[in-house]
Parts: C-alpha cells; sequence; structure tokens
C-alpha cells in the first residue's frame, strides 16, 4: 500500500489531514462533494479516494455526514426530491453524478446494505434471485449455482442450504443481514456500500458479518459506515474521519487508530468527544 | 482534554501515577547503592538490596493495570501509546532495580577489602553521571518533554567513556598488584551495572519520545566500544 505523504496544516480547530492514494488503485474518486438536504449543506467539499479491492471505513459522531455520503456513492439521495450533490464522483474515470447516468445499471454496479435487514417476504432462494432476474436471463441450474456461490460468499449457505424455500424472514437477524449481502452480491456488484451493517446485530453475529466483509475484499470493493470504532479499526484498510460534513482526517487505518496526524480525530478515536 | 468516560482518565491516570513512584523508588536505589560503594556502607547496602521487592510489587502493579486498561478500553492512539509505553518503562526501571541491588552486593564484599580511593572516585564520578541520566530520563517522563527526551537519548555515549575509562584503569590496578583482583572484578561489574543503568534511561527516553510523537527515534548516535579500543 504506498500512500503519498498527507497534506497537513496543524492547527487545532480546523486542522486537516487527507492522505491521497496510488492512482492506479483508485476505484471511486470523490472529488469536491457537496451535498444538500434542501438548504442545509451535508457535505462540505469532500475529497478522498476508495482504493480498488479494499475496506474503507466511515467514521465519525452522528449527523457528521458518512451516512450522506455513503448514500451519495450511488445516487441512493436522487430517490428523494430537494437532495442534490455537486462535485464529481469519478467510477473508473467516468463521473456518476452527472445527468443521463442508468441509476439502475449504477446500483447493479454499487450494491448497498443497510443498518436493519431488509430481506424480502419471499423465500431465502428467491431473496437472492430476485436481484439477479432484474438484469440477467440465467437457466434455472445457472440461477441455483448463483444463488448458492451468493450465499456461500455471505458465510450463510451451510445455515441455509436445506430450507432454501422457506421465507428469508424466519431468519435469525444476523442471518437476515447476511442474507442481504447474498441478495447485494447475486448481481454481482463492483463496489459495496455498507451502512451500519451490524448495529443491530449479537456479537457473534456481527463476527461473522465482518468475517463475510474481510472475503469479499478480495473481489469487491467496500465502503464501510460505522459506529463501532473497534469495527473499523478491524476492517478497514483505509479510514476517514467526518465531522460537521467535513472529511477531516483520511489515511491508513493503522496509522489512524496508532497515530492520527488531527487532533480532532485524535480525540474522537479516543473518546474524548463525540 | 479529558476522555467522556471519566473513570478510563482516572484509570490512566493511577497507571501514569504507580508509574512516577516507581521511577522515584529507582532513583533513589541507584543513588543509594553507589553511594553504599563508596562510602563503603554496608547497612545502606542491605536496605538497597531489601527494597528492591517494592520495585518489583510495583512493576506487578502497573502491568495489571495496563492489561486491565487494554482488556476493558480497547485504547487507541495516544491512549495506547501511554499504556504500552508505562508497561515498557516500568520494566526498565525494575530492572534498574536489580542493577542497584547487584551493585549494592558486590559493595558489601568490596567494603571487606582494603579501600582503592582513585578507583572509587571513579566509579562515584560515572554514578553521579548515571545517576543524574536517569533522573533526566525520569524528569522527561513527568513533564512529558520530547526535547528533553531526545537530549537524555543523545548523551548516552558519555556513560559509555566512563565505561571504558575505568575498564582500562581497573586493568591497571590488577595487573600492577594481583591482590586486588577479587575488589576490581566486583568494582568492573559494578562499571558494567552502572552502564546497563545508563542503557536503561535511554531506553526510557526512546520509548517516551515514541509516546509522545508516534514514530520511532531512529538517528545514528555516537557509539564508543571498549572492545574495539582496546
Amino acid at each position: 500500500m504506498t500512500l503519498l505523504a498527507p497534506e497537513v496544516s496543524r492547527s487545532a480547530a480546523d486542522d486537516v489531514s487527507v492522505a491521497t492514494i496510488d492512482p492506479g488503485r483508485i476505484k471511486l474518486d470523490i472529488q469536491d462533494l457537496d451535498f444538500f438536504y434542501g438548504k442545509t449543506r451535508a457535505l462540505k467539499s469532500v475529497s478522498m479516494s476508495v482504493a480498488r479491492n479494499s475496506v474503507t471505513a466511515l467514521i465519525g459522531p452522528s449527523g457528521c455526514g458518512k451516512s450522506t455520503l455513503l448514500r451519495a456513492l450511488n445516487r441512493m439521495y436522487a430517490l428523494y426530491p430537494g437532495q442534490r450533490a455537486s462535485g464529481r464522483i469519478m467510477l473508473d474515470g467516468e463521473d456518476i453524478l452527472r445527468s443521463g447516468v442508468n441509476l439502475a445499471m449504477l446500483r447493479a454496479k454499487i450494491g448497498m446494505v443497510f443498518q436493519k435487514p431488509t430481506p424480502f417476504p419471499m423465500s431465502i432462494y428467491d431473496n437472492v434471485a430476485f436481484g439477479v432476474r432484474l438484469y440477467e436471463t440465467l437457466s434455472r441450474s445457472e440461477m441455483t449455482e448463483r444463488v448458492e456461490e451468493s450465499l456461500r460468499r455471505a458465510a450463510l449457505w451451510d445455515e441455509v442450504k436445506d430450507k432454501l424455500q422457506t421465507s428469508g424472514l424466519g431468519l435469525s437477524g444476523g442471518q437476515q443481514q447476511r442474507l442481504c449481502v447474498a441478495r447485494c452480491i447475486a448481481v454481482k456488484p463492483e463496489i459495496l456500500l455498507l451502512d451500519e451493517p451490524t448495529s443491530a446485530l449479537d456479537p457473534i453475529s456481527s463476527a461473522k458479518l465482518e468475517e463475510t466483509v474481510t472475503q469479499l475484499k478480495t473481489d469487491y470493493t467496500i465502503v464501510i459506515v460505522t459506529h463501532n470504532l473497534g469495527q473499523a479499526a478491524r476492517l478497514s484498510n483505509y479510514t476517514g474521519f467526518m465531522y460537521l460534513g467535513e472529511l477531516v482526517e483520511f489515511g491508513e487505518t493503522a496509522a489512524m487508530f496508532t497515530n492520527p496526524v488531527t487532533k480532532r480525530a485524535s480525540d474522537y478515536i479516543t473518546g474524548r468527544f463525540g | 482534554m479529558e476522555h467522556t468516560v471519566r473513570a478510563y482518565d482516572n484509570e490512566l491516570d493511577a497507571m501514569t501515577g504507580e508509574l512516577a513512584r516507581m521511577g522515584g523508588l529507582a532513583e533513589v536505589e541507584v543513588a543509594d547503592a553507589i553511594r553504599a560503594i563508596v562510602r563503603r556502607d554496608v547497612a545502606m547496602a542491605e536496605a538497597v538490596i531489601n527494597h528492591d521487592a517494592r520495585l518489583d510489587a510495583l512493576e506487578l502493579d502497573v502491568e495489571r493495570k495496563a492489561i486491565r486498561l487494554i482488556a476493558l478500553r480497547q485504547p487507541v492512539a495516544d491512549d495506547l501509546r501511554r499504556i504500552v509505553a508505562a508497561m515498557k518503562i516500568a520494566s526498565n526501571l525494575e530492572r534498574c532495580g536489580d542493577l542497584a541491588k547487584n551493585i549494592a552486593k558486590r559493595a558489601v564484599v568490596i567494603a571487606e577489602a582494603d579501600p582503592m580511593t582513585p578507583l572509587t572516585s571513579s566509579i562515584e564520578r560515572m554514578g553521579a553521571l548515571v545517576t543524574h541520566r536517569l533522573k533526566d530520563a525520569l524528569d522527561a517522563l513527568a513533564s512529558r518533554e520530547v526535547d528533553r527526551a531526545v537530549t537524555v537519548w543523545r548523551q548516552d555515549h558519555e556513560v559509555d567513556e566512563h565505561y571504558d575509562a575505568i575498564f582500562r584503569e581497573l586493568l591497571t590496578y590488577m595487573m600492577a598488584d594481583p591482590r586486588t583482583i577479587t575488589a576490581c572484578a566486583h568494582l568492573l561489574f559494578v562499571a558494567k551495572n552502572l552502564e546497563r543503568i545508563g542503557d536503561h534511561a535511554t531506553n526510557i527516553a526512546e520509548i517516551l519520545y515514541y509516546e509522545i510523537t508516534g514514530v520511532e527515534l531512529v538517528e545514528e548516535r555516537p557509539k564508543s566500544d571498549a572492545l574495539r579500543t582496546l
């Protein structure tokens, strides 16, 4: 992992340190992103890069804009009137914020898993196959293969392989969340966005989901929003700390948690404010 | 700035307090051990030997507190560095105590031999320098001043030079009068122990530097080597 030297300006209240990533490794490049809920500016000129095949964690106190940033990455906000983004988000060199982008195709490329499990009221099998049917026409055996592969990758297969035709709603919370991950990866996205995916889960289910994320890293680029600092430290390669709509510090996770550059990031991760 | 959870600060402060107490004790033991050699004071030597257990107990206590903090608070960043540094510094101070105890044991033996004034004054000078360095390192620790830590760290060679000089001085004595060999051999170990205490002071400065800045202190330091200069 080669990071160039962070640009640092050292004054306690407004110090910012954003490390840059080797351009060849960038999957998503966020440039001067502003976000508005009506007149409220929720993101203030955020610029950061997301490295390919790695986990990037976004941390910060409630209301700091981390979920807003995540929702901007697959234009989830477009469903709501009055919400708009400006700036650029380059996905493999193409700006996904410009008008004319096919949002359905975009969201197939950039999948998202939410805080609370959102299984559809249908069988486990159909939960996974549902999204695939929207984008691809697969034979029955191909589909069965895809469902199995997705459930395996989401580390759920062994627990559900004998009851694929039962309702997804009958699974435990942790299993439902992994079912949502399976549904998400079944359409073969390039990027996975996870918005506090374990906040409603018990420690063992959380650990299983974390293991799933770690394994998925080899094929996907993952961005995770989490309030669990330990989880950010365990899972991610890069961490961004946000505060009041601003990206205060971004860099390698190990550096962030042993020797943060900015005072604000340090105070937050050590439990001094937020 | 204080932690949102106040008990966390209290626990960190309790650990740092124990470490400071260790530093104070180690400083006194080293100084007393040297005094026992110089003044041929057997009672003082025995006091140093008996007091070492206190340092051992305190080190265990610092370690327990540090492990508890790691387990219960999951410290990161400067908190984590502070805790890891406390553990390492405690173990360096405990070693200083052991070395002082060893010097004191030798003081008892040396007190039985004839006085060798010029030699003991060399040891006294080296002892003063080493106590001073240990004190500087502990002052840097108490005040948490990086510059002071760097100063201590840079001066390591002075102690080494003293050790080299005493090494040569002792050799001359032993060659001139073989009856002094027993006492000289003990003094040689005393000098070696003092040199090691100096190294521990350097270690403490190095650990403190990392604790405060988050980066390791790496720089070429002036070195002297008794084995090479002979």
